[in-house]
């Protein structure tokens, strides 16, 4: 299968005060379309700045990233967002959601960075919550969902403009078992059912065994299989 | 895409404290700046009320106001003969020769203050028609009698009809009391110009003022006026401008110091909103950072920062523009520097206080949000979601 993501010799590193800390050192790996990949490997081992970097909210030192055709290392800041918001869907750790606003206005936001109009976009929206199972809920503000409940709002959140990828950063490491399996559930469905390319990186196994390829890092290096 | 405005009025809400304790500063501040704007323009107001448009006032043109100017009658005389002077069907012209004296008399509240008396002919109500007798009667000329204002005889002792005031070496009896509108005749008592001038042994008027048969022939007029050689060292204006010219030192005088001492306090309510918009902005770096994350620009996040920077110092601007408006309800008196006697007038709201207002609030917000929206626009995005 034609690979959505290409990543070729990439390294990152972080400056501490004068100190130069590598985080990734010379990354290649391809991920083919409609692939579930795990990230995983011990705190510090720069899996997270992977994700970011493929996610295009952070810039390598050196390398190329190609993600469904587009050299995102080549584009500037502005358009950069634009292809964000056209491409990724989010799933963080700890939800993100904006408090503020109801389970249906989040996931309503990305779509304001769209065209569609605002029947187009309720549509999409009912849609999404349908999905993930809180169509009930989406007159509801995130403090009056429980965790896993949060979780799915940002999944609608995400998979709410048909994105090329999801990239999800520990999304079961706030969850309590239950509601963990459940959200795996969903992204394993999201990836069969509506054939996503999810990017999920993860400390915990039972998370990783649902992915179709597991990758892991360390001391900043892709571990051959 | 704008991140929407309900995203940026519920975190208002959120933080209300915070929120509300810089609303107040705010509003404190607009509340003491369209009080001094509503003072100037009110004095403003009450002088320009003072004069007509139909009417011409002729001083002295080295004459800072009417107690300084000095027209003598032949002078005066010579006026009167110029063209375009509307006249009484009985063919007399309607004016009034007018010496301008100063008193001082008792306040209620303690202490003395100076007050206009104003010498006026006999055509002095066909040429001022806004003034309405509204107790008593009418002085009878030739007589040490007087009318008063209704503003005279709210502050002033010894000023109701039938009590006597002493001046010029004579007893002055009220008989009447007239109300000029809420101009700034109201601040003043009215004898006949004739005993005046007995009275103080002056032989000369103060200033004169004409009605013209229409107002658009001014400029005739003042052709006419200029070409005379006697009236070389005196200058005719239209009433009202001439008032309005007196009030500018006083409105400009209260404009300037009450501008100058709120933007001093402004400087507090600034950093009031500043203080504010960067604590909200470090209670929602990693919103920010999401917000980024989904695809929202640095210029979005700038402009929902700043919209509520702006919202707040609005929010600010119309309560304390709310409660200054109900300051029209109140008329106090202080020395007008034209006159050099006291002058009561009522705080005057006006469309362009308002705005002037509002905008000075925006500015507060505009100035206050402006760095920690900036701060909040350039979070690095995995800086702020790591922050969670």
């Amino acid at each position: 299968m034609e690979p959505i993501i290409r990543v070729q010799d990439v390294s990152k590193s972080y400056w501490r005060d004068s100190f130069e800390i590598p985080v990734l050192n010379n990354i290649s790996f391809e991920v083919p379309s409609g692939e579930f990949l795990a990230l995983m490997g011990p705190s510090g081992s720069g899996k997270t700045t992977l994700l970011n970097l493929i996610a295009g909210i952070d810039r390598p030192d050196r390398g190329t990233i190609n993600v469904a055709g587009t050299d995102i290392v080549a584009l500037n800041e502005s358009r950069l967002a634009s292809w964000r918001a056209t491409h990724v869907g989010f799933i963080f750790q700890f939800y993100n959601l904006i408090p503020v606003l109801t389970a249906y206005e989040n996931v309503e936001l990305p779509l304001l960075l769209t065209s569609l109009s605002k029947r187009e976009r309720r549509e999409h929206v009912e849609t999404a919550l349908t999905v993930v199972g809180l169509k009930d809920r989406m007159r509801h503000y995130p403090k009056q969902l429980s965790g896993g409940q949060e979780q799915r709002v940002a999944i609608a959140r995400a998979i709410t403009t048909d994105p090329t990828l999801l990239v999800a950063d520990e999304p079961t490491g706030d969850l309590d078992k239950h509601s963990a399996d459940e959200i795996l559930t969903l992204l394993e469905r999201l990836n069969l059912e509506f054939k996503k390319t999810i990017v999920m990186v993860t400390h915990d196994p039972r998370a990783a065994e649902k992915a179709h390829i597991i990758r892991h890092l360390d001391k900043g290096e892709l571990q051959q299989n | 895409m704008k991140i929407p405005l309900k995203y940026t009025i519920r975190n208002l809400g959120t933080r209300r404290l915070t929120t509300g304790i810089t609303v107040l500063g705010i509003a404190l501040v607009v509340f003491v700046f369209s009080a001094v704007l509503m003072m100037a323009y009110g004095v403003q107001k009450t002088l320009i009320a003072t004069g007509s448009d139909e009417n011409v006032l002729v001083a002295r043109k080295a004459a800072n106001g009417e107690i300084s100017s000095i027209i003598d009658r032949q002078t005066a005389n010579v006026i009167l003969t110029l063209p375009h002077i509307a006249k009484t069907p009985e063919g007399k012209p309607i004016s009034s020769g007018e010496p301008v004296v100063i008193i001082n008399l008792n306040k209620l509240t303690g202490g003395l203050s100076n007050v206009t008396v104003r010498g006026v002919s006999q055509q002095v109500f066909t040429l001022r028609p806004h003034v309405k007798l509204k107790e008593g009667r009418m002085f009878n000329w030739g007589s040490r009698e007087l009318i008063t204002g209704v503003a005279i005889e709210k502050r002033f002792a010894g000023s109701k009809i039938g009590e006597v005031v002493r001046f010029a070496g004579d007893n002055w009896t009220i008989v009447g009391l007239f109300d000029a509108g809420g101009s700034g005749f109201d601040s003043e008592m009215w004898g006949d110009a004739d005993q005046l001038l007995d009275a103080f042994n002056r032989s000369a008027y103060s200033t004169i003022t004409f009605r013209l048969d229409q107002p658009e022939v001014f400029q005739e007029f003042k052709a006419a006026f200029d070409k005379e050689p006697r009236l070389q060292q005196f200058e005719p204006k239209i009433e009202r401008r001439y008032f309005e010219e007196q009030s500018e030192l006083m409105a400009g005088f209260i404009s300037i110091l009450g501008i100058f001492i709120t933007v001093i306090f402004s400087a507090g309510s600034t950093i009031g909103a500043m203080i504010t918009m960067y604590a909200a902005v470090a209670n929602r770096t990693v919103e920010v950072g999401t917000l980024r994350a989904l695809g929202f620009r640095r210029r979005s996040v700038l402009a929902a920062f700043l919209t509520e920077s702006l919202l707040l110092s609005l929010i600010g601007g119309l309560i304390g523009l709310f409660f200054a408006s109900f300051l029209q309800f109140f008329t106090i008196s202080t020395l007008n520097f034209g006159s050099f006697s006291e002058l009561a007038f009522s705080f005057a709201l006006s469309p362009t206080i308002v705005s002037s207002s509002l905008l000075f609030a925006l500015l507060m917000g505009l100035l206050g949000g402006f760095l920690p929206s900036v701060r909040a626009a350039r979070l690095n995005i995995v800086n702020a979601l790591r922050s969670s």
